[in-house]
């Protein structure tokens, strides 16, 4: 039988607040543990949690970009349970009324547009941090307490491995582009779970699902999908019945493995907090959150295409994060070679980061030193040999095009007499090739333009050379 | 409204990491069912056309400005802690 994956995901974004949800701590990433908690974040009796606007406004931001339905109105609710990471014994969330419902995320996959419905965005409160240490204990840092968490559930209609690894993609990019996280996976400001079932090819109704935590990575996610896919339906195959559990994703292993929960630790007795008052969002305030949303990743790839004539490919690569993107716009408000200035930030400066493992805002060649360069090239005031030269120093020093050009004598050779010069040379130091180029093997003359340029160390015009040569080779 | 049982005060014991002894959990079942049976009194009242209550308080849009306030230092925190070793409070290791 050919069976088909049922996936959703529920990805936990921390937004990029100064402070924490509830109250002023920092939230900032890795300071000594326990030195931003305060009675409030630390569920100490008697104190009274308040809403930070930034975060209401970054979850509704989040929202709209998303097409959801903003909710005229919207409260908090209070999800029990013990663990040693949750100091008030409860987080506070949202329960039957989220800050947004509804809504799609759009993306690519194989090339292929995908939609994937969304059945809520909310907001809530993270958790602290357990490290778990051989003696037998945990220690617990509660300075990630209380950070406002955005949680954005899809509704299970993703099919593949690869189409959940390139919804998340898609969502982390979204994400950036809206400046509300990080989306750091390594330092967990970006989190997903899983729920996957599979079902027979063309049946309409689901099958009992597990869910899957513990997926570090968005490879690890496609790879813990595509072990649990083909686990249910070897289960299925051999006559057995899927189980709904909780499943953790070992990534030694290689494996999903259940984990230890008992079924009645899933009743979280849910109530509407006390603390905090109902939110009732105006059309007023919702308007002015739209305002702050920026062009979108989609709308700014074909613009890319229409107004600087890229391909699809690169216009794609371009967008892919925001900070690529307004790099290569500087760029183009400073020179207009557009498709110049495009290969070099494809080439030059994206090989430059990945080689290195740094973020665009690290490389020391600003836009500006990227335009001036592109220029000078077209100018003819360096060849695009010399050019590659001009950026390495670039990349490692951060000094201005002209004045590496400068420092190094770099211009190129324009003197026809110093050409000569050196064309000269090259004849007398390559007699076969001259024979042969003289007995009608004109293909050669390209070997003889090489050995000019090399000898020039790449800074003589090559039309001029060619010109030289060709008139010095009839003598 | 189905009666509270003795199982009902177990699990509601077990979901509040709560030891209870037979005579407490005897003595729990009757009182929850008073109080319960007290409080049902309130399913008489017709309230098809009343909105469900989210907050007993005629206020909403209560928020604070995204600004920085001043946290414990980590050696109060640590001081209210049972215990703790290298800024870290310590617990026993929950297994999963």
């Amino acid at each position: 039988m050919e069976y088909e994956g049922v996936i959703g995901l529920e990805v936990h974004a921390e937004l990029k607040t100064e402070t924490k949800l509830f109250c002023g701590c920092s939230t900032e990433f890795g300071a000594e543990p326990n030195t931003q908690t305060c009675p409030v974040c630390l569920g100490l009796p008697g104190v009274l949690p308040v809403l930070n606007e930034k975060a209401l406004q970054y979850t509704v931001k989040a929202g709209l970009a998303l097409g959801c339905e903003i909710s005229a109105f919207s409260k908090f609710d209070r999800k029990n349970y013990f663990y040693p990471d949750l100091p008030k014994d409860f987080q506070i969330s949202q329960y039957d009324k989220p800050l947004c419902e509804g809504g799609a995320l759009e993306f690519f996959c194989d090339g292929e547009r995908r939609k994937v419905g969304l059945i809520r965005v909310h907001l809530e409160e993270e958790a602290g941090k357990l490290i778990h240490f051989p003696d037998g204990e945990s220690g617990v840092d509660f300075n990630r307490v209380g950070i406002p968490l955005m949680e954005v559930v899809s509704k299970p209609e993703i099919h593949t491995p690869d189409e959940a690894y390139f919804y998340l993609l898609g969502l982390k990019r979204l994400l950036e582009y809206l400046e509300i996280s990080d989306c750091n996976m390594e330092e967990g400001s970006l989190r997903c779970d899983a729920n996957a079932s599979v079902r027979p090819r063309g049946q309409e109704k689901l099958e009992t699902q597990t869910e899957i935590k513990n997926m570090n990575s968005f490879s690890g996610v496609r790879k813990a999908l595509a072990y649990e896919i083909q686990r249910q339906i070897e289960v299925l195959e051999s006559g057995g019945r899927i189980v709904r559990e909780t499943r953790r994703w070992d990534p030694d292993a290689q494996k999903t493995l259940p984990m230890r929960s008992k079924e009645w630790a899933h009743d979280y007795r849910y109530f509407p907090e006390p603390d905090l008052v109902p939110v009732v969002l105006e059309k007023a305030w919702i308007d002015e959150v739209r305002a702050t949303i920026p062009e979108l990743p989609d709308a700014r790839r074909e613009r890319f295409i229409q107004e600087y004539g890229l391909s699809q490919y690169d216009s794609g690569v371009l967008t892919s994060q925001k900070a690529y993107a307004d790099y290569y716009e500087e760029c183009t408000r400073l020179h207009s070679n557009y498709k110049a200035l495009c290969n070099w930030l494809m080439g030059g400066v994206l090989r430059e980061l990945n080689e290195r493992k740094i973020g665009i805002g690290e490389l020391p060649i600003s836009p500006k030193m990227l335009s001036d360069m592109v220029r000078m090239i077209d100018e003819g005031k360096i060849t695009s040999n010399i050019a590659k030269t001009v950026f390495a120093e670039m990349a490692e020093t951060g000094k201005a095009p002209e004045r590496i050009v400068e420092e190094k004598g770099l211009s190129p050779i324009t003197d026809a007499g110093e050409i000569e010069h050196v064309v000269e040379e090259v004849i007398e130091k390559n007699p076969k090739p001259v024979r042969d180029y003289r007995s009608g093997k004109e293909k050669v003359i390209g070997f003889l333009v090489g050995q000019v340029m090399k000898a020039a160390g790449g800074k003589a015009d090559a039309r001029l050379v060619s010109k030289i040569l060709r008139e010095k080779l009839k003598e | 409204m189905k009666e509270i049982t003795i199982e009902d005060v177990e699990y509601a014991a077990r979901l509040a990491k709560l030891d209870l002894s037979e005579e407490e959990r005897k003595s729990m079942t009757s009182q929850l069912r008073d109080i319960l049976g007290y409080v049902a009194k309130l399913s008489e009242l017709d309230t098809d056309d009343v909105e469900p209550t989210a907050h007993v308080l005629p206020i909403k849009n209560v928020w604070r400005p995204d600004e920085r306030q001043k946290s414990l230092n980590q050696e109060e925190v640590l001081k209210i802690a049972p215990k703790a070793h290298e800024g870290q409070i310590r617990v026993p290791r929950v297994l999963e």
